[in-house]
């Protein structure tokens, strides 16, 4: 332990903890701006200087550990013109477009200048006018409200080790830009939107789509469109932080009668066509792991969850060896599209051309997916037409003066509304392994586990693993989240393979974001540990408060079986819910 | 064979640019041509330091000194010197004060300088190993890997007060001894010839001049750390001197004194060669093992420091070519020797790269704790034309200018701190009443603002932001606030940036309107610049008194506004001039007139 005082208030803490984090711990708020909770300090922009008894300089408190003895002044007249003037000067070199900004409200350095006063701007405008690049319809970069933290650079690279953006040029001209200067959409990037999540000001941010979804939801007459959406598990354990509530707090019935409110005419929950997704992939698994088991079709194991979207693209540019590893079963979101417009279509007798689909994800790579290849057209038309982020939703909310915090509550429609603990738990990290473990198990015993919780996947540790039996035969997953993470479960299967030996897993949950969808990069600002393992707390008692934890349990998934799919796995189920990989080039020429 | 004579032909990149290559091959056919190819041996040196003179070429056992030497001359030189045993005296330096030809004992040049770093530069031949070690060359690593724990060679060194020479001065002893005591499976030893100040050449020919200086220091710290491996971080742009590593690196490898089981013992060490692609900021040493490693080369924050977690994670030392071509010295000759040479807190000399407005420029090493006055006036033989003395600019970008009040301050590392300015790796740029501390501020700020890497606001940000000030101020288009919003500025990047490079960016600014104020407000107030340098601000007229009306003005004007004749004089059209001051050179009468 470290024994300190900052602004005389004694502080003790353990070794290696930085001032910031110290100062926290006595109430003292050292401003800051390109430091994150998520990150590494990068140390850029020189807000959270202080001063160090007997050091003539200032120290930066987020990358200073405090040590015995010292003496730290946060706060003195010097200290605060110094960094009001660094505020100054990075505002000289940003637009004035607050109002029209996509961060207007939510941004970190508007906040600063509010907090510093700023009431002038002393120095000359220096602007620069850089293309914004649209290119992957998920994300825009807009370079010139960047500055320059190189947050989005370090979470690119070493949080989900993509290495999609990277600085480029020096000094006044350096700018954040995809990597080799091409567009976002010819390089590595995967969409995640964990760059639009950490950054601080309006430079990475979502796809606006909520005029297209209010086009179709106000249009009439001729035009009218039947409009039906689909909200994903971890969207209702996080909404809530847009209107003051506390992360976790679970907001799905709430949710669905706002979505009514819109002006939709049919709510169907992703969260049952998770349940659907665990029928498909589960039978998947316990196929290959049974052909496994006899000897046969040894290099299909392990299988690889393909949920995550950014996920499937990252496995398609760095890990294309692992295709025939990858589970075919589509995302609960393609599923639930897919069936919105074939099988729900028929069953409501709506022409399918007349549907509009929205998904509401905590995701922007879900964007990407809905038109990823033509498995996503399987309906005949796109069969998700647009998905919005919880962010975007939360737009929509409030300009439609929805007072969501006090909304009574609703049900989702029938017959994909309802759903099993199993399919919330899709919303956080290992909630994928855990949900096909419960149905699996069943699968194969036709029995059900006494007790469903698998605790050993849950969690925010990089990567978790766990060994069931099954009938005597030990089944070994791995659960990896935070694509930085995958890289070393990966190459231990590759090393497996090439060297002959027993793979270390049988199957493999990946997701792309930190925490799972829970994390997501469409979800609402500010997101941290805490954050997340409050939003997880909210979706694990969703789970426990469910009349159904197993999906096999949900009894609209018989119906939909029996009604239209025959059964998991079959022709029909393959042609509707299942899709196919291809090795994509990291670089598109 | 023994030969009579020695003739040392400068091999710097100085002397080398004006024909010393030529020379050299010159001496050897003339000398084979006159057959007396086996009574002279020519010799290709390191730098002489005296490089406003150069191409240099001294005779040895004469000690001749010949300056500004011309291929031409060779033939004469060995006809008349080798053959003959006659001076060439026309070609020996002629001092401006003594307007005698003399010889390089009596060259003020060179009395009060003392050379430790550049103890082999102009006497050896840096290609050849040998000659290194017949001075000494060696003995060092020889001493420290047969007689000294490593735990000896750092209190060696702490004795010795040696601090390291490439800016702050921090000690060297506690860089090694933190290395030596951190635990890791890997440790690395860095050389930093990243030089990168305006005007500065000390590291470049230190390499060129005295390669196995820099090896062998460097082998003798991998030792003392318990490092293997090492590496010369050098800007591409030093071709002379990386080509003289190189060689020097295949010559120690070839002897022993590099690689695997140095000098019979257990120890192993070897060095690879790192170019820069040179960017200033490569220099700052964080950025400098970002480089290294293939990264961009960015300063990362401090702690930890190089020595504990540098190259890789594992622990570092990175000093630069002057701090380790003292190292040799230092073990052969004793810390007690060495620590009695310059002040109280800073021991042993400093090289300075000695230019701008004096009469001998070129490379000095004087003890610390030489005044200014000794270097400016004794050595650098005062300031050229016999102009005014205005100040004279240490540390580069990083530095600020010291006045005339100055000048009998000793200078060492808190001395020139205490001035506003710094040592920094030792540029020493001297300015005349010609100079303006406008113009010559918004230079070093330019030079910052094209060398900010980017990363940090205060600098990439203020930089320009400063620079654009001290451009209105150049033009005439300040105001007074501005100089409050330069201070201010100047304060948020001392204080806020990252690195030394921003932190120390806003110096030559800040000193400059603190000690010549009345300056900034003249450019501000009365839109003048005393030094005649801002051309926005100067006004070219005739003097219809003096004027003789030859109309020489009007013909040397590129943009034709001067006109008139014998008997109405000239007149040049202030609208259209664009103030080249053509005509003020030409005019012979004092006619034109600048203000």
């Amino acid at each position: 332990m470290v024994n300190a005082k900052i602004n005389g208030i004694p502080v003790q803490v353990a070794e290696g903890t930085t001032i910031l984090d110290a100062a926290e711990k006595v109430n003292v708020r050292i401003p800051k701006l390109c430091y994150n909770d998520d990150l590494p300090a990068w140390a850029a922009c020189g807000i959270c200087i202080v001063k160090v008894e007997r050091n003539p300089k200032m120290l930066r408190a987020c990358c200073t550990p405090l040590e015995e003895g010292m003496s730290v002044i946060t706060h003195d007249p010097e200290i605060v013109q110094v960094r009001k003037t660094v505020i100054e000067l990075i505002l000289s070199t940003h637009p004035d477009d607050c109002l029209q900004c996509p961060r207007n409200q939510s941004c970190e350095l508007q906040t600063l200048a509010s907090e510093f006063g700023v009431r002038e701007q002393p120095f000359e405008k220096r602007l620069r006018d850089l293309p914004i690049d649209t290119s992957t319809k998920s994300l825009i970069l807009n370079p010139d409200k960047c500055i320059r933290c190189g947050r989005c650079v370090t979470v690119c690279q070493q949080m989900q080790n993509v290495w999609a953006i990277e600085f480029l040029g020096r000094g006044e001209s350096t700018r954040i830009a995809p990597a080799a200067d091409v567009s976002l959409a010819d390089g590595p990037c995967i969409k995640c939107g964990q760059c639009s999540a950490h950054c601080p000001v309006g430079a990475i941010y979502e796809l606006d789509q909520t005029k297209e979804v209010w086009d179709a939801l106000m249009k009439g007459g001729e035009e009218a469109k039947t409009c039906v959406v689909q909200i994903a598990p971890a969207v209702r354990v996080a909404l809530g932080e847009e209107f003051g509530l506390k992360p976790g707090t679970v907001l799905t019935k709430k949710i669905y009668s706002a979505l009514r409110r819109l002006g939709f005419d049919t709510v169907f929950d992703t969260n049952f066509s998770a349940d659907l997704t665990i029928l498909e992939e589960g039978t998947e698994f316990v196929k290959r792991f049974t052909d496994f088991a006899s000897g046969n079709n040894k290099e299909l194991m392990p299988l690889i969850t393909s949920c995550c979207p950014a996920w499937v693209d990252y496995m398609e540019k760095y890990y294309a060896d692992m295709i025939p590893n990858f589970s075919t079963a589509k995302s609960p979101m393609q599923m639930m599209g897919s069936m919105i417009k074939t099988y729900w279509a028929e069953k409501a007798k709506v022409d399918p051309k007349k549907i509009f689909s929205v998904a509401i994800m905590p995701c922007t790579a879900k964007k990407w997916e809905s038109g990823r290849n033509k498995d996503m057209f399987s309906s005949g038309e796109r069969d998700v037409d647009v998905v919005l982020t919880t962010r975007e939703l939360a737009r929509m909310i409030k300009q439609a003066g929805i007072d969501l915090v006090n909304l009574p509550e609703e049900e989702a429609d029938s017959p994909m509304g309802p759903y099993t603990g199993a399919g919330t738990i899709f919303g956080a990290t290992g909630g994928v392994m855990e949900a096909a473990l419960r149905s699996a198990y069943y699968l194969v015993t036709k029995e059900d586990l006494k007790d469903v919780n698998f605790t050993g996947v849950r969690g925010l540790s990089g990567i978790k693993e766990a060994r069931i039996h099954i009938k005597g035969i030990e089944v070994r997953v791995a659960v990896a989240h935070q694509m930085g993470n995958i890289a070393s479960v990966l190459e231990e299967v590759r090393k497996a393979k090439a060297d002959g030996k027993d793979v270390p897993w049988h199957f493999i949950e990946v997701m792309a974001c930190r925490g799972g969808c829970i994390g997501g990069g469409g979800q609402p600002y500010g997101a941290t540990d805490a954050v997340r393992q409050q939003r997880m707390a909210g979706i694990y008692s969703d789970d426990e408060k469910s009349t159904y934890r197993c999906s096999h349990h949900n009894p609209f998934i018989g119906t939909v079986y029996k009604e239209f799919l025959e059964q998991p796995g079959s022709h029909k189920a393959h042609q509707l819910l299942h899709t196919h990989y291809r090795k994509l080039e990291l670089y598109n020429k | 064979m023994a030969y009579k004579h020695f003739i040392l032909v400068c091999g710097g990149t100085g002397c080398v640019s004006s024909r010393a290559d030529e020379i050299y091959h010159e001496l050897i056919a003339n000398a084979e041509a006159m057959g007396v190819k086996n009574d002279v041996q020519v010799v290709k040196t390191g730098c002489f330091g005296f490089c406003e003179k150069g191409p240099i070429v001294k005779v040895l056992p004469s000690e001749s000194f010949y300056v500004e030497v011309k291929p031409s001359d060779a033939k004469e030189i060995i006809s008349e010197q080798i053959v003959k045993g006659r001076e060439v005296t026309r070609l020996l330096y002629k001092d401006v004060r003594q307007k005698d030809r003399i010889k390089l004992e009596d060259i003020q040049f060179y009395q009060k300088q003392y050379r430790i770093v550049l103890r082999n530069c102009g006497i050896i031949n840096p290609e050849n190993i040998d000659e290194y070690i017949a001075r000494d060359g060696y003995a060092a690593i020889e001493k420290v890997l047969t007689s000294m724990k490593p735990e000896d060679v750092v209190a060696e060194l702490k004795a010795s007060g040696l601090r390291g020479r490439g800016g702050a001065g921090f000690p060297t002893w506690r860089k090694w001894d933190f290395s030596k005591s951190t635990v890791a499976d890997q440790k690395y030893v860095v050389c930093n010839a990243d030089e990168g100040d305006p005007g500065a050449y000390m590291d470049r020919s230190t390499v060129e001049g005295d390669p196995h200086s820099v090896i062998e220091a460097m082998a003798i710290c991998g030792y003392t750390v318990g490092a293997t491996k090492g590496f010369i971080y050098i800007r591409a742009e030093y071709p002379l001197a990386i080509e003289r590593l190189k060689i020097g690196l295949r010559q120690a490898r070839e002897y022993g004194l590099l690689g695997d089981n140095i000098l019979g013992t257990d120890f192993c060490f070897d060095i690879e060669i790192r170019l820069g692609a040179g960017a200033f900021v490569c220099g700052e040493e964080t950025a400098l093992l970002q480089s290294i490693e293939g990264n961009r080369g960015m300063p990362v924050p401090r702690p930890p420091f190089p020595a504990i977690k540098g190259l890789w994670g594992k622990p570092t030392v990175i000093n630069n070519v002057e701090t380790w071509a003292n190292i040799p010295v230092i073990i052969t000759k004793g810390a007690a020797w060495f620590s009695k040479i310059g002040t109280e807190t800073s021991k042993g000399t400093k090289v300075f790269a000695l230019t701008g407005k004096i009469n001998n420029s070129g490379l000095v090493e004087v003890p610390m704790g030489t005044t200014l006055r000794e270097i400016i006036y004794d050595i650098g033989g005062g300031i050229r034309d016999g102009k005014k003395f205005k100040g004279a600019q240490t540390g580069g970008p990083s530095g600020g200018i010291i006045t005339e009040e100055f000048l009998d301050l000793p200078i060492d590392y808190e001395s020139l701190t205490s001035l506003g300015s710094m040592m920094g790796s030792g540029g020493l740029i001297v300015m005349d009443e010609d100079d303006c501390v406008v113009d010559v501020s918004r230079f070093y700020m330019e030079f910052c603002v094209d060398e900010s890497c980017g990363k940090c606001s205060p600098c990439r940000i203020g930089t320009n932001q400063m620079h654009s000030l001290l451009v209105k101020f150049t033009k005439g288009q300040g105001k007074l606030e501005d100089l409050e919003k330069l201070e201010k500025i100047g304060l948020a990047m001392k204080k806020a940036a990252l690195c030394g490079l921003g932190q120390t960016a806003p110096n030559p600014t800040l000193s400059t309107v603190k000690r010549f104020r009345a300056e900034y407000l003249e450019h501000i107030v009365d839109h003048t610049c005393r030094a005649g340098k801002c051309k926005s601000l100067l006004l070219f007229s005739v003097d219809k008194v003096n004027c003789i009306g030859c109309g020489l003005c009007a013909r040397k004007c590129p943009v034709n506004c001067i006109s008139g004749d014998k008997t109405l004089k000239f007149t040049i059209d202030a609208s259209k001039c664009i103030k080249c001051g053509e005509c003020f050179k030409a005019c012979k009468f004092s006619a034109v007139l600048k203000k």
